[in-house]
């Protein structure tokens, strides 16, 4: 049973402020992700919270205590590096017995325990080798295990699969995950991988300069982005933004994107709940699977041309040329030929975001 | 791994070696030259032009550890018969060895030999325990002025000895610290310290943040951590760092001559020494020299697989 809970941190390095008023209660066996780019505090949150990271102002509670001025060795939390850190002059067995070895735990417990986490992790054939002797993968799993050992009341893990290679990524984030199912405790994770995040979250928080842009789950934040960051940040491929204006137009609402001669047809509540942003600030974001393309004329689809066109196997992404503005479709593999091929595309209502354009804040504006 | 490889860079390759094989040989001519020489008859030593084949003897190492005189008429035959083997080697060259009593004595060499060791050692381990201190805490911590102190710790090296050696010299004679072991040992730690700190930050600095935040995290102060994880990471460069130190200790002249005179002598300032006047006796100084040598050889040879470097890194992604 381990809440953390973050009230109000503060970080600066020298002049540059590095969080900003950073609030986040993670309740007990929650998976958190902390999401962002390098550089927007999220690994400085964790390192905070490890302690191996002072903060300039706020609490830091776990279990309903403040910890902020505990050093790390007495806030009885693990922690996996993406360097891994495994003592090179040390064998598996002994890298993972280490931080049991810091207790007063006898020698034959030390020995069962690393032998449990061993077997979970299936890592009992490495116990005698040397971590240089080991696959990247393998050595995560020891790194895992080395956190696992002590029975922590929390886990964080910086970018812990990062420096794999993408197929062995995709089996230890399976691996994390079904540990997680398993094992049950209070984590945070921390990457810029956006798959990642979606694949492993209860919770994602998403990180920009040091602030948290929204906080939710991974269908939360990907349906209902809080603003343009997230929603371009999350979802792969990218969200397509563009300016718009909004006319109604004999009973249906015209959305122009780009200055097109003409506008994509929307249901005429669209007016209403705009709510006056109809002309100018707007911003429309739809991603590239709410764009609909298809071959013939058809009531609402506007005739487009396809200029490139990605395939990625299972679909194809293809970039259309609408007024001045590209939007990119997700189509079936092969749908679209070739390059200046003439489409029709529309928008999906129930697709469509809109946004702020000054402050980017989502408008919260769902058809 | 075998690259392909084009006839020049094969051309190449072979006079690389061909020059490498014979600088080789020219670095290892005196040391020949000085090894030959200690086991060479006295007569040899010196012939024109230098005897290559010879019948090895050890004779110059038993003059080098005894005290003798020139006999003035041959040794009395039934004294000779009675002598052992090595004594019977003293009255061949016409020499007898002193004794008290019975005691044979014993020449300075090995007591010389003895200080050297003494004071290369503890200051060998004390610069390198000194400087791996100091290169963790400049490698880890935010120190305040830390490249002007680092540069100041590197100047204390710009000086060469023979500049600060008359004043050391005269501040030692007052303090009483003149022709002691442990004079000489402050001055080489003082010597060496430099060197050590500067080396021992560059292998430091290698050593990934990481392995302490983990020990740190996983329940250990920072001084376990320092002794769990990072000496025995830092192993290799201790290793290399205390190599260079002993060599400098064990080799050092100026300071030497200047400092001691008797008590805390070292072999470098003592060897030159007893070539004294007249015909020097050169067989029984190669050998003075030559064991003077092996220590370093010796020492060098025991850490030669922490000199190569990448052994211990290399488990951790970067």
């Amino acid at each position: 049973m381990t809440q953390i809970e973050l009230r109000g941190i503060e970080k600066f390095f020298g002049a540059v402020q590095v969080i900003h008023n950073l609030n986040l209660a993670i309740a007990d066996n929650e998976f958190i992700v902390l999401l962002g780019q390098s550089g927007c505090g999220k690994t400085t949150t964790l390192r905070a919270v490890a302690g191996l990271e002072t903060i300039d102002k706020g609490d830091i509670l776990i279990d309903g205590k403040p910890v902020q001025h505990l050093k790390a060795a007495d806030r009885d939390i693990a922690m996996v590096f993406q360097s891994f850190s495994l003592y090179p002059h040390m064998t598996v067995f002994e890298n993972v017995a280490f931080p049991l070895r810091a207790t007063r735990m006898s020698s034959g417990e030390v020995d069962k325990s690393v032998r449990e986490v061993a077997r979970v992790l299936r890592i009992t054939d490495l116990l005698d080798k040397r971590p240089s002797a080991l696959s990247g993968g393998d050595m995560q799993r020891v790194a895992i295990g080395r956190a696992l050992v002590r029975r922590p009341k929390a886990m964080l893990m910086d970018e812990p699969i990062g420096a794999l290679d993408a197929k062995l990524r995709e089996e230890m984030r399976a691996e994390i995950k079904r540990l997680h199912v398993k094992q049950g405790s209070t984590t945070i994770y921390v990457t810029h991988d956006q798959i990642e995040a979606m694949s492993l979250a209860d919770r994602i928080v998403i990180m920009h300069e040091g602030f948290i842009q929204q906080v939710g789950t991974p269908d939360e934040v990907y349906s209902h982005p809080a603003n343009l960051f997230v929603a371009q940040f999350v979802g792969s491929p990218v969200m397509n933004i563009a300016e718009a204006r909004v006319a109604d137009r004999a009973g249906a609402a015209s959305v122009t994107v780009g200055e097109a001669p003409a506008g994509f047809e929307f249901p005429h509540r669209l007016l209403s709940k705009l709510n006056g942003h109809s002309n100018g600030g707007l911003t429309l974001g739809i991603r590239p699977e709410g764009v609909l393309v298809r071959h013939d004329a058809a009531s609402g689809y506007m005739p487009v041309e396809a200029s490139i066109i990605e395939p990625l196997g299972s679909f194809d992404i293809v970039d259309l040329k609408v007024g001045s503005t590209m939007l990119r479709a997700r189509t079936k593999a092969g749908y679209v030929s070739g390059p200046g091929e003439k489409v029709h595309v529309r928008i999906d209502p129930e697709q469509a975001h809109f946004f702020d354009t000054a402050s980017g804040k989502s408008l919260g504006v769902r058809l | 791994m075998a690259a392909v490889r084009t006839s020049s860079e094969v051309a190449f390759n072979r006079a690389a070696i061909a020059a490498v094989l014979v600088a080789t040989l020219i670095f290892l001519a005196p040391i020949y030259w000085i090894a030959s020489t200690a086991f060479k008859p006295k007569e040899l030593a010196v012939s024109v032009p230098p005897t290559v084949l010879f019948q090895p003897e050890v004779t110059p190492f038993i003059r080098l550890f005894t005290k003798r005189v020139q006999m003035q008429k041959p040794v009395d035959p039934q004294v000779y018969e009675a002598a052992p083997w090595w004594e019977k080697r003293i009255y061949d060259g016409g020499e007898r060895v002193l004794k008290v009593g019975k005691d044979v004595q014993l020449s300075q060499y090995p007591d010389r030999f003895m200080n050297s060791l003494i004071v290369a050692v503890i200051s060998t381990v004390l610069a390198v325990g000194m400087g791996t201190f100091t290169a963790y805490g400049f490698s880890r911590f935010k120190i305040a002025g830390e490249a002007d102190l680092l540069f100041f710790i590197l100047s204390t090296r710009m000086l060469p000895p023979v500049v600060v050696a008359i004043p050391m010299f005269l501040m030692y004679r007052m303090v009483g610290l003149n022709d002691s072991h442990i004079g000489l040992i402050i001055l080489y730690v003082a010597f060496n310290l430099s060197f050590s700190v500067w080396l021992m930050k560059g292998f430091m600095d290698e050593i990934p943040k990481e392995y302490e935040e983990a020990a740190l995290v996983d329940g250990y102060t920072r001084m376990q951590a320092f002794f769990k994880i990072v000496l025995p990471e830092a192993a290799t460069g201790i290793a290399a760092t205390a190599v260079f130190c002993f060599i400098t200790a064990w080799n050092e002249y100026a300071f030497a001559l200047i400092m001691t005179n008797r008590r805390a002598q070292t072999a470098p300032p003592f060897i030159p020494s007893q070539i004294g006047s007249g015909l020097p006796d050169w067989t029984t100084i190669a050998a003075g020299t030559f064991l003077f040598l092996l220590p370093v050889a010796i020492f060098t040879f025991l850490l030669r697989n922490h000199l190569l470097r990448g052994v211990t890194f290399g488990a951790i992604r970067k």
